[in-house]
């Protein structure tokens, strides 16, 4: 085990972790901010109920987001120095600017809206919250801008043997960065409405709170069905950009070894990366793959005998974790239609709920999955084409990398477990009157 | 090369901004354990910096991301060599973080003294080691012209650094206090009062030796003998120090709070330009040192970077200074979240 081993196990488990919690600071926000105008507009005692019952369960949620944000952004500067120095001239200004223009409005808001429920007036308090979920997105915004710039670099060029930045808005405005951004806040939006539906299907087939409960479920179910479906729309505009962008990691996506048109999508492929082959292959579809990438079934698709053997990602995680991604995006789909015709009769259809209520933790993995293909599909390069990773970490001891990731683990493993268990718990306590 | 200089005095800037805010926070929660001697006093200190307390780190955030698009090698190469450090603060803003807010979240006592002890040690580890890592920085670290670093834990680890760190503590912790006078009445008030007048003589001998050991460790004076107009700095931390004995003598809080804000200001700002043009100076060879301008971003990255802050900065301060004015009130017993 090496200090890079190390650093990239530890980078991955401390952003994985830390997007267990952004999600749902993204889409439940909005969520709240919703019940709370309603509560405003119509004075409806419910709508209270509701903005603290989930205001909440957002607030825990958010405490996690932060501190273990802040120990992603010194990362870079610990274990990837090299990688600092760099690419800091284009990558430091964004992760400068998500703090200045947006998280700092989204974290002081967060004590408004905490401690000033008397302090201003009913609408004041909804705008906050608003402005939270607002700043909150626009944080995501900046963050994955910053990512999308590792993945399609855009608007530099090399000076003195660092990447400097020549066009900040070919940055911002890359296709690749607004695809990124779209795709990761849709699946937090997702995810939340999934966490409120779960957590409204577990009450009502406890039929307890059940006005309470069939509204709140109604109204993310709204919220995840038109993000599902957009999901899946933009999810395939992505795929089709990646293509061209990064033809390597769709081509580990999809298990696609040989350059060849009519490219075929396999319903499950086993790849065998010694010998440049898929060792089992079920289901081909002919065609389909050239048609995603390209719209048209005849066009070709470079396959991963075209990159040197050490350019290549390990296709095997890459296209597990793309295939678990689309079927869950799948079913997202389909659970969210199937609720919008049994909405106004949820309880006469208990396992329904029985599904929803265990569907909780599918938009977390969909999620992880997703950072898994966009950064182990983008390996061996930290910035694609442009610096690798191996080239990018810290000249560190072992020993230090390897105490801080044991600390990260047995930190993290303990703050995971209590953070969820007090959200369980305040969530099936149901709203307090 | 102008930018470069601006550049560098906003990124002190920035840590001083961040040491006044986050600072009380830290004091406070240093002192939980010791001077809330029941539920009720320990809720109302933890309520005192409730609303604010997320805000203020966020200055760390900014001065980390401005330290890395400002200075990128200077980002690299402190933080790696930094690495044990800074983890260990990180790990302590994680604990003090989510002590504030799971706390209140069951009842009983064993729950609630754990995160008690989170929020202490979480508080005093990230106060303690800002003060020797930049005690450190001033003096020098050992690290060549590849940024790699020629030492160990044991390295920072010296009589210089740990005197910063508790120089650091002190003036966190009376920041805290008068924060809770601020906030707090009756015999809490009190208390923070009376710690306020004890540590006081502690503090001002600190900061008086911590300046005349910076005359024998580092070579921050530099500056000041090349423009001796400079001291006024030093001036500055002695007046608002002694400004705080008189304060707090006439009961006037909020002044003496703000004269401790001037204190921590002031003290970082001694350091801050006995540094420059200095970021980062290595102990192997000066031709090393990591300043302002062979460690800075291009013109066009510090330009960009210039007009967001300069735009962005006031509209921030603006609306903390009103979250600060709404909840500038005593904790209500009966409004109580945390």
């Amino acid at each position: 085990m090496d200090v890079l081993f190390l650093s990239r196990l530890q980078f991955a488990a401390a952003t994985l972790f830390h997007f267990l919690f952004v999600p749902l600071t993204l889409g439940l926000s909005f969520l709240v901010a919703y019940m709370e105008t309603k509560y405003a507009r119509t004075g409806d005692e419910m709508y209270l109920k509701m903005t603290k019952f989930w205001g909440k369960l957002l607030i825990i949620n958010f405490v996690m987001g932060v501190v273990t944000g802040i120990t992603l952004e010194f990362q870079f500067g610990t274990n990837w120095s090299r990688y600092s120095a760099f690419v800091g001239d284009v990558f430091g200004p964004l992760l400068a600017i998500e703090a200045t223009v947006a998280f700092f409005l989204e974290s002081t808001l967060v004590g408004v809206w905490i401690f000033g429920w008397n302090k201003i007036s009913k609408w004041a308090h909804a705008t906050v919250m608003w402005l939270i979920a607002i700043s909150s997105s626009i944080s995501a915004l900046w963050i994955l801008v910053a990512n999308a710039w590792m993945q399609h670099p855009v608007g530099y060029t090399i000076r003195d043997g660092r990447a400097e930045l020549t066009d900040l808005s070919a940055a911002i405005f890359s296709k690749f960065a607004i695809l990124e951004f779209l795709h990761t806040i849709s699946s937090g939006y997702i995810l939340s409405a999934f966490f409120v539906m779960g957590i409204c299907s577990y009450h009502l087939l406890k039929k307890q709170n059940i006005e309470f409960f069939a509204r709140s479920f109604k109204i993310a179910l709204v919220f995840g069905l038109i993000f599902s479906f957009f999901e899946a729309i933009e999810g395939d505009i992505h795929g089709a950009d990646v293509a061209v962008t990064q033809p390597a990691k769709m081509a580990a996506m999809e298990c696609h070894w040989e350059t060849k048109s009519k490219a075929p999508v396999f319903l499950f492929a086993w790849p065998d990366e010694e010998n440049e082959r898929n060792s089992i292959e079920i289901g081909a579809i002919p065609g389909l793959l050239s048609f995603l990438a390209f719209k048209n079934f005849d066009a070709e698709v470079i396959g991963l005998k075209e990159f040197p053997k050490d350019e290549r990602p390990n296709v095997l995680i890459t296209s597990m974790a793309f295939k678990i991604m689309v079927g869950l995006g799948t079913l997202f789909c389909l659970l969210t239609l199937t609720g919008w015709f049994l909405r106004n009769r949820l309880l006469e259809y208990p396992l329904y709920l029985k599904i929803m209520l265990f569907s909780i933790p599918l938009p977390y993995i969909a999620a992880s999955m997703g950072w898994i293909v966009t950064e182990v599909g983008r390996q061996p390069w930290i910035v694609y084409g442009l610096m690798k990773t191996q080239d990018a970490v810290s000249p560190v001891s072992t020993i230090q990398v390897f105490t801080s990731l044991a600390a990260f683990i047995l930190v993290y493993g303990l703050l995971g477990v209590i953070g969820f268990y007090l959200i369980a718990k305040n969530a099936s306590k149901g709203p307090v009157a | 090369m102008v930018l470069e200089t601006i550049w560098f005095f906003l990124w002190g800037l920035l840590w001083a901004i961040y040491f006044v805010a986050d600072g009380f926070d830290f004091g406070i929660g240093c002192m939980i354990p010791f001077i809330g001697d029941n539920e009720l006093e320990k809720r109302k200190m933890y309520n005192a910096i409730g609303p604010v307390w997320d805000g203020n780190e966020v200055w760390l955030i900014t001065a980390g991301g401005v330290t890395f698009a400002a200075f990128p090698l200077v980002y690299a190469v402190m933080f790696s060599t930094m690495y044990t450090p800074l983890m260990l603060i990180l790990f302590g803003l994680i604990f003090r973080g989510v002590a504030i807010e799971f706390r209140e979240n069951e009842d009983s006592k064993a729950w609630k003294l754990s995160w008690d002890i989170c929020m202490c040690a979480g508080s005093f580890l990230p106060a303690f080691l800002f003060g020797v890592a930049f005690a450190n920085i001033f003096k020098g670290i050992p690290f060549d012209c590849n940024g790699i670093f020629y030492g160990d834990l044991l390295t920072f680890i010296n009589p210089y650094s740990l005197l910063g760190g508790i120089l650091f503590v002190l003036l966190f912790i009376m920041h805290g206090a008068l924060w809770l006078t601020i906030k707090t009445d009756g015999n809490l008030q009190q208390k923070a009062n009376d710690l306020v007048l004890k540590i006081w003589p502690t503090l001002l001998t600190a900061i008086l030796v911590f300046v005349a050991a910076s005359r024998y460790a580092t070579d921050l004076f530099a500056n000041y003998q090349k423009q001796p107009m400079f001291y006024i700095v030093l001036l500055f931390a002695v007046a608002a120090i002694l400004a705080v004995r008189i304060f707090v003598h006439h009961q006037l809080y909020w002044r003496a709070w703000f004269a401790s804000a001037i204190t921590i200001f002031s003290c970082t700002f001694f350091g801050i330009i006995g540094l420059y043009p200095n970021m980062f100076p290595s102990l192997i060879d000066p031709s090393y040192h990591l300043t302002a301008h062979n460690a800075s971003s291009s013109p066009l990255t510090l330009t960009i970077m210039l007009i967001v802050v300069l735009l962005f900065v006031p509209v921030v301060i603006g609306y903390q200074v009103w979250a600060y004015i709404l909840f500038k009130d005593k904790v209500d017993e009966k409004e109580l979240v945390y």
